[in-house]
């Protein structure tokens, strides 16, 4: 089953063409319409006619979340503001948070998108989608709602949270298809055991679409059978367009990339080189139809390989495993992006001059738990009790405020946080995934 | 009239007590008085020792957080309501006190207690007007 088979299963040759037209659009368009690229391709002396063959991408600069933070919060876009009907944003890092805008024509892409996903991901416009992604300024919540109207499926628009009122409806409305992080469907397994449901007799659950976090195939395993279902990954990220970039097909043997909409490179993060098909290293994005927020070259971070032999699905679209780290010191932790240098600005605020951290991400049950250490230096010390509660207290609720989510502190004793070569270790990841 | 005191950041766990006594040891500082603070993650030990500066030096030297606040050493008629009688004049006029502690074991009569309060010189002022023994650093440092 295809939502598009048209473009889904293109020959190769003329998927190939159709890139190398689009990429030219793609390149003239953000090369007079935003000055970041104007700059960059000129300080590397290259003009869009330059861009003649698909290998051509290569002469092309990197783009980044720096960049994005830099021309915050639309200097990047290339369209102007009376074009942009829709504004998402991503929780900021350091300081800026990375901005993204949508033409009508780029929601319009992003349901059509969002509706291959489903369709491959098993759903049909005779399911009823349960959408717990949370919606939002995060494109989670709405990129999937609207790809599952546009299929014609039935949607619920849950969000996250409340998940005992989520199994009720679950059960109630007759949900067949669920839409969420993959640790979230697990504390539903969960839950649901609490209440006394079996999702094999109460339930009409057949399939899962899950993505945003990185998880394993023993947690598909572990989903599959606690919630009688089929579990495939989706992957996205807001800077290329949101949730629908690539996603699981029945094989279950990585995600097919909707490639004439997007260029998929593997890079080697140290060096910016181009590696030959099939290595692993970072994965890098070049939107071809994108109207606002054209992305060349945009460096994910995400660590993984592409597949390129054909997929029995059908589809001609390239494959790409599944994510398989960061070449950054990005964390997701239930479901949100968190950077330790986040985590060292807070304390920096609080009075701390060199502050010595270390994050510590565990799984407890089904839920991520995060503890922060803080080493207690003259600076934060002091010798009331009550004080220091208060210290506590407040790197608590500042954390809080800056990361999205909660996480418990610990003053711990100068020099107990590892060093090795003078750096301290910033994170304990425990998870296993 | 004032005495200093070390107040050392320790995690909750076995073994630090031990280690800053150890120190001290080693360095040859006698401890006159101490009290332990504690939550469920943390402690602040609070030390009276015989050289203080010493002590800070050779703590904060072995990389413990270290910090020396001053206190107000009491002597006390060693009999019931000693103490509520102090407190009384405290209260009386105002003193707010953080905390206080006792003294282990002493050489006289008294009953020798530590106090520390938000405003060190007016609570001695306070004492000594109400005829309080107020011990010196010295006297306490060579108990
Ligand atoms: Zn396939």
């Amino acid at each position: 089953m295809y939502w598009n088979e048209k473009y889904e299963t293109m020959p190769r040759e003329e998927l190939k063409k159709l890139q190398l037209e689009r990429l030219k659009q793609t390149v003239e368009r953000t090369y007079h319409n935003v000055e970041h690229y104007r700059k960059a391709m000129q300080e590397r002396g290259i003009e869009p006619s330059d861009i003649k063959t698909l290998d051509d991408l290569k002469k092309l600069p990197f783009t980044t979340k720096q960049d994005l933070r830099d021309n915050y919060p639309y200097g990047m876009f290339a369209v102007p503001m009376s074009e942009i009907v829709r504004i998402h944003s991503s929780s900021g890092t350091t300081g800026k948070p990375t901005v993204v805008g949508y033409t009508r024509n780029d929601l319009n892409t992003w349901a059509e998108l969002m509706a291959r996903a489903l369709v491959c991901g098993g759903a049909g416009r005779e399911d009823v989608i349960q959408n717990s992604y949370g919606y939002g300024l995060f494109t989670g919540g709405l990129g999937v709602h609207y790809g599952a109207e546009r299929l014609g499926a039935s949607v619920i628009p849950t969000s996250g949270g409340n998940t005992k009122r989520q199994i009720m409806i679950m059960k109630d409305y007759g949900t067949t298809v669920l839409t969420c992080t993959p640790s979230y469907a697990l504390y539903m397994a969960e839950v649901m055991q609490e209440m006394g449901i079996d999702p094999k007799k109460d339930l009409k659950l057949k399939h899962g679409i899950f993505g945003a976090e990185p998880w394993s195939e023993n947690m598909r395993r572990e989903i599959e059978t606690k919630l009688n279902i089929s579990a495939v990954d989706i992957y996205g990220l807001s800077e290329i367009i949101g949730p629908g970039v690539a996603i699981e097909c029945k094989e279950k043997r990585g995600l097919h990339i909707f490639e004439d909409h997007f260029i998929p490179e593997i890079i080697d993060p140290e060096t910016g080189e181009t590696l030959p098909m099939g290595e692993e290293g970072e994965l890098v994005f070049t939107s071809l139809t994108k109207e606002a927020l054209p992305m060349i070259r945009y460096r994910t971070r995400d660590i993984t390989r592409l597949i390129e032999e054909p997929c029995s699905c059908g589809r001609t679209h390239i494959r790409m495993e599944r994510v398989n780290g960061r070449s950054d010191d990005m964390l997701i932790i239930r479901g949100v992006n968190v950077f330790p240098s986040q985590v060292e600005s807070v304390l920096l605020e609080i009075g701390e001059t060199e502050p010595h951290y270390q994050l510590i991400v565990d799984r407890v049950g089904t839920l991520d738990t995060l503890e922060i250490q803080v080493e207690v230096s003259d600076a934060l010390f002091s010798d009331e009790v009550r004080r220091l509660e208060q210290l506590e207290d407040k790197i608590k609720k500042e954390i809080e405020t800056t990361l999205g989510i909660s996480a418990k502190i610990t003053l711990v004793e100068p020099k107990t946080i590892q060093r090795s070569e003078g750096k301290a270790k910033r994170v304990i990841d425990r998870r296993k995934f | 009239m004032k005495i200093k005191q070390i107040s050392v950041f320790l995690e909750n766990k076995s073994g630090r007590l031990a280690a800053v006594t150890k120190l001290l040891a080693a360095g040859n500082i006698n401890i006159r008085a101490l009290s332990i603070a504690d939550t469920s993650d943390f402690g602040i030990l609070r030390l009276i020792v015989n050289q203080p500066d010493k002590a800070y030096r050779v703590l904060k030297d072995a990389g413990f957080t270290v910090t020396m606040t001053e206190v107000i050493g009491v002597a006390m008629s060693d009999e019931p309501g000693g103490l509520a009688g102090v407190l009384e004049i405290l209260e009386e006029r105002g003193v707010n006190i953080e905390y206080l502690y006792a003294f282990v074991g002493s050489a006289c009569d008294d009953a020798l207690v530590m106090f520390r309060v938000e405003n060190i010189d007016d609570a001695i002022e306070v004492l000594k007007a109400e005829g309080v023994k107020v011990l010196t650093g010295e006297e306490v440092y060579s108990l």
